[in-house]
């Protein structure tokens, strides 16, 4: 069977493949999820979206994730976190000074009293994040959702974000990678560092990596959830029991708190 | 502007060299799975703009139900290499070079995205595209005849 692509005259009889223009895509996306999405027209051009409840999805803006970790029941020689998320989002650290860390542990020490602390650090989810300000290609964003990330579509590899940022929680692809996981994306030559698991929230798992990890080896030191949410596990345990914040004295609102350091 | 109309004058160039077998144009791998509602000419012209659109959308949004996910071009775009296994894009048979190739296109999406089909369950890849439009047909059809 055969169907002609195009008109022997070298015309295209109306069917000539065209370039969609951007207005074009965006009209198209609006008409695409139909089903889960309804769409009001206030006035010509001005539109309003709204999902379905039924959409476990997107950013949402009235949201805030958060994590609480607990000090105290963080031991020392456990380090199921940061195994957990290297297993999920496909980083090695093999202690080289370049090695990708997305989340590390570390220990406090008292020098007068000699007392140690041990726990996980990773980005802290800034309300206000200097990695965001310095960038100069706007990679460095952060989602409704309070979320911090980096776009690598737009990250030069610069690294102002890694200078900015008081928690060193980020770090820089030295080396081509291969075999990446699907749902972690990540090469040469960009920024990486913790994305609070985007890909499972999106997927309305309302959970981490390192959280789950956590609670299989029984310590339960992870607390994850909605800072916004009242009702959530994190938000009482931040209303009942006092915690900090690392370098409360920066004003950076942090979306990582911590208990008893 | 002007990569609209080498884009044009390529794509021409593909529709026109497909339809003559044994010709030095590429010969772009059958896929599986439903073909694109919008049509394959649609998608030759258009899917760069489609991916970057989605992408930011997933990215800065959080949208994952998107039309261009590039993990699902992989799936259903798969060629299997001699060994019966989805080749990646380092070999030339991969759907996403035959074209790029012969019209000396790079893209760098694959030095982070994974080039074969996610053999894990847990990337989650759905499927939204309704089925059984005449578009749909006429470009499966349109894959048949090749
Ligand atoms: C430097 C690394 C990097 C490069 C290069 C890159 N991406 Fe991405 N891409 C990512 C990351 C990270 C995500 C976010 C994944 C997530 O949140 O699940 C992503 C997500 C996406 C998504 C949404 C998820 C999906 O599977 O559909 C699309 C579409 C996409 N990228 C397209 C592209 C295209 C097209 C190119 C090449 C022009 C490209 N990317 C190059 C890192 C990269
Ligand atoms: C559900 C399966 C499926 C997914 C997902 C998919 N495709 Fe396709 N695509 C097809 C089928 C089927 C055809 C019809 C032609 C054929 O059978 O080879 C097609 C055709 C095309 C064509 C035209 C090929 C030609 O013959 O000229 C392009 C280009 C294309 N797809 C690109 C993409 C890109 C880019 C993505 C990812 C954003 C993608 N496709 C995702 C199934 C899929
Ligand atoms: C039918 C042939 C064909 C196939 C198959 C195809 N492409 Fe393309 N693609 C092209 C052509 C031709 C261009 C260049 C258009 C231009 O320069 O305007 C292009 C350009 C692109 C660009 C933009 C590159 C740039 O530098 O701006 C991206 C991204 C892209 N393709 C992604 C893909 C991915 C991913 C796949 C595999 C899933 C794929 N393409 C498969 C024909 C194809």
């Amino acid at each position: 069977m055969n169907i002609p692509k195009s008109s022997p005259t070298g015309g295209c009889g109306g069917g000539c493949p065209t370039k969609e223009k951007g207005a074009d895509l965006h009209r198209r996306d609006f008409l695409k999820s139909g089903a889960a999405m309804a769409t009001v027209t206030l006035a010509p051009g001005v539109t309003l979206m709204s999902m379905g409840s039924g959409v476990a999805a997107a950013a949402n803006p009235d949201t805030r994730w958060g994590l609480l970790i607990d000090a105290a029941k963080c031991p020392s020689d456990c380090s199921a976190c940061v195994t957990a998320c290297s297993d999920e989002h496909g980083w090695e650290n093999n202690g080289e000074p370049t090695d990708p860390q997305w989340i590390r542990k570390v220990t406090l020490k008292n020098r007068d009293t000699g007392f140690e602390n041990s726990l996980p650090v990773m980005c802290q989810h800034c309300a206000n994040p200097p990695c965001v300000d310095v960038c100069p290609t706007g990679a460095s964003f952060k989602r409704e959702d309070g979320i911090v990330l980096v776009d690598r579509h737009t990250c030069i590899g610069c690294r102002y974000c890694m200078m900015a940022c008081p928690f060193k929680a980020r770090s820089f692809v030295h080396e081509p990678v291969t075999g990446q996981k699907v749902t972690t994306p990540r090469g040469n030559g960009t920024v990486e560092g913790c994305n609070m698991c985007v890909h499972k929230l999106d997927r309305g798992e309302g959970t981490t990596a390192c959280v789950e990890a956590c609670k299989i080896t029984g310590n339960n030191a992870m607390i994850f959830g909605d800072l916004n949410d009242a009702e959530s596990d994190i938000s009482k345990a931040l209303a009942n029991y006092p915690s900090i914040e690392l370098r409360a004295d920066l004003k950076l609102n942090l979306g990582v708190r911590y208990q008893n350091i | 502007m002007k990569r609209l109309i080498i884009a044009t004058i390529v794509l021409f160039g593909l529709a026109v060299g497909m339809s003559q077998a044994g010709s030095v144009y590429p010969e772009i791998p059958m896929a599986s799975g439903e073909a694109h509602p919008e049509g394959n000419e649609y998608w030759r012209v258009n899917h760069m703009d489609l991916l970057r659109h989605d992408r930011d959308l997933t990215m800065r949004e959080g949208i994952r139900d998107t039309d261009a996910s590039i993990a699902e071009c992989v799936t259903c775009h798969a060629v299997n290499g001699l060994d019966a296994k989805p080749v990646t894009v380092k070999s030339e048979d991969h759907f996403c070079r035959v074209c790029h190739d012969y019209a000396a296109v790079k893209i760098d999406c694959f030095q982070c995205h994974n080039s074969i089909p996610p053999e894990l369950s847990g990337a989650s890849l759905m499927f939204k595209k309704q089925a059984n439009t005449l578009e749909v047909l006429m470009a499966y059809i349109e894959g048949l005849s090749r």
